[in-house]
């Protein structure tokens, strides 16, 4: 296990949430504007207070968990990243082994944390390029890339897609699901039903601060569902590789 | 990366070594060194002091400069950006106005005031916010500004032009004694802002993505703030406002050796002091005897170096 909430409390005044997530698989997070999705993101990421109630991270309240240790089991991935100063795309990845820093210089174990993060994000390419002069795709790589360095056992991702186009989109979501295969418990907040449907095991549905379903995701994203959080009609396909995808009417 | 830092110390070397033999009065330097008066004196109490402040002053801002940048993620930023060497030029002109000898220890009153009253206010319960910090100050200098423009509205002529010359800055031959206390204290305090170089880094990135690496932000951010701070209000009170300074080395570096702290820092350090002693021994030299005040300097001929810099295209080879 690695989340478990106890009526967690993460909108204000509204009401609370208990689940628990495993420590492995792709977790999708979704809901409409303003759900708290990314509130609820960023309480399990530690940056935030929960407005009442307990969000524990294996057995121990986020909130105490000594910032260090918490940042080498759980690694947060904002939605983008703006920078004002010309660091290259490998020293935003070598920022990743700040958890493990003992002193002024990186170790060895932190030179190769690095590069394999760097193989398994595919970035070699552009590894000592400025990163304000990445596409907005490799830039979503690089910080990818950063996080793996931490070595973490869960990633906490709001919306990492919403900037990419759509080959981006879904190169990014097939290595989340790798990774999550590998045995790294992956939390995506996400607006694309689709790619939950495609990619993720579990999917937590959020409406207006609540917990609304919960479950395996092809069990709970139904049309009903989704009419009743984000008031749209929608009709759920089954496509020739026995894929489900979701076809929504205006 | 090592040798941008033995580059950088070379150059500082060669600069401390042969700017108090540069001045308008050739000095010889066996006599000088055998104690013989006037090139002993011109030496060792006209022009060693004054060099050394120019060295300590330009590394404290550059140091700062590069500090304040990475903490508000403002590329604009500068030591005086957050208010504190108003709040100096406010208490050296409210000495100058009530007849108080002491300038430089009213300007250090005044320094310390508003980076206290700076910190008081950007404490939002238990966090430090660089944005609050950043208007706070912004607002402090402003309100600094109307009472040293109500001050000067007030004051006599040759008040007044006490005032002028204090706002313009510039360095000055002082009590090696006074040196000593300044190096106690600007040494230390780079030495620690340098010592944070790696999590500087990320807090150039931002405030959730340095947290959620394991960093106690509020914390480095306090700590970088009262280290810049002090290193401003100790400088300004000896030497005034001296502009571009810390503004125009980081900026110059970052082009040339990128954003890591660990080789910005110490380079600005050291070239910060370099470009100073450098613009001060211009402004007694170019036209003496009467000196051109450092700021005009450091902005006149840093300016035009800046400009040159940020339009080659070519990456030096010499850093």
């Amino acid at each position: 296990m690695s989340f478990r909430a106890d009526r967690l409390g993460f909108a204000y005044g509204l009401e609370d949430a208990t689940f628990q997530l495993p420590a492995a698989g792709l977790i999708a997070v979704v809901g409409p504007n303003g759900a708290g999705k990314s509130t609820l993101v960023s309480i399990m990421a530690g940056l935030r207070e929960p407005y009442r109630g307990s969000c524990q991270y294996a057995g121990k309240e986020v909130r105490q968990w000594p910032r260090r240790e918490f940042a080498r089991r759980v690694a947060f991935l904002p939605q983008f990243l703006r920078l004002e100063f010309p660091f290259t795309s490998e020293q935003v990845v070598f920022m990743g082994r700040t958890p493990y820093a003992a002193g002024w210089f990186e170790s060895p174990a932190d030179r190769e944390a690095v590069e394999r993060a760097i193989v398994t994000a595919d970035i070699a390419a552009f590894r000592s390029r400025d990163f304000r002069s990445l596409s907005g795709g490799e830039r979503q790589r690089v910080i990818l890339a950063s996080s793996l360095a931490q070595e973490p056992e869960t990633l906490l991702l709001d919306e990492p897609t919403t900037f990419l186009d759509l080959k981006h989109q879904l190169s990014m979501y097939k290595l989340l699901s790798e990774l999550a295969r590998k045995g790294i418990a992956v939390i995506a907040v996400t607006h694309d039903l689709n790619l939950a449907l495609q990619y993720s095991d579990r999917t937590l549905v959020l409406d207006r601060g609540r917990l609304v379903a919960d479950g395996v995701t092809r069990e709970v994203l139904t049309p009903d569902l989704i009419h009743t959080v984000f008031g749209v009609r929608a009709q759920l396909h089954t496509g020739s590789t026995g894929n489900a995808w979701m076809q929504y009417d205006a | 990366m090592t040798r941008s830092i033995w580059v950088s110390l070379a150059m500082l070397i060669l600069v401390a070594v042969s700017a108090p033999l540069i001045g308008s009065t050739h000095i010889d330097l066996g006599r000088a060194f055998a104690g013989v008066s006037p090139d002993s004196e011109i030496l060792f109490y006209a022009r060693l002091p004054r060099v050394l402040l120019a060295l300590l002053a330009g590394a404290a801002l550059a140091v700062t400069g590069v500090l304040f940048q990475c903490l508000l993620r403002d590329p604009l930023a500068e030591p005086y950006t957050l208010g504190v060497s108003s709040g100096a030029s406010v208490g050296a002109v409210l000495a100058i106005c009530f007849g108080i000898r002491a300038t430089g220890l009213a300007s250090l009153a005044g320094a310390a005031g508003v980076l206290l009253i700076v910190l008081g206010i950007a404490w939002e319960g238990r966090r430090l916010s660089s944005f609050t910090l950043l208007l706070t100050g912004v607002t402090m200098n402003s309100m600094s500004f109307a009472v040293i423009m109500f001050l000067h509205n007030l004051a006599t002529f040759s008040q007044s032009f006490a005032i002028s010359r204090w706002l313009m800055g510039g360095l000055d031959a002082i009590e090696y004694s006074t040196l000593g206390w300044l190096a106690a204290a600007v040494l230390p305090v780079c030495a620690v802002v340098i010592v944070f170089a790696r999590q500087w880094n990320l807090m150039a990135v931002g405030e959730e993505w340095a947290a959620s690496r394991g960093i106690a932000t509020t914390r480095l951010m306090t700590i970088g703030y009262i280290a810049g701070s002090v290193l401003t209000g100790l400088v300004t009170a000896l030497t005034g406002p001296i502009g571009f300074v810390g503004l125009i080395v980081p900026h110059a570096l970052r082009l040339r050796l990128g954003a890591d702290h660990r080789v910005l820092l110490p380079c600005s350090f050291l070239l910060g002091a370099a470009f100073l002693c450098v613009c001060d021994t211009m402004s007694r030299t170019v036209i003496a005897p009467t000196e051109i005040p450092v700021g005009v300097i450091t902005a006149l001929c840093g300016g035009p170096f800046f400009i040159w810099l940020l339009r080659s295209k070519r990456r030096s080879v010499w850093l």
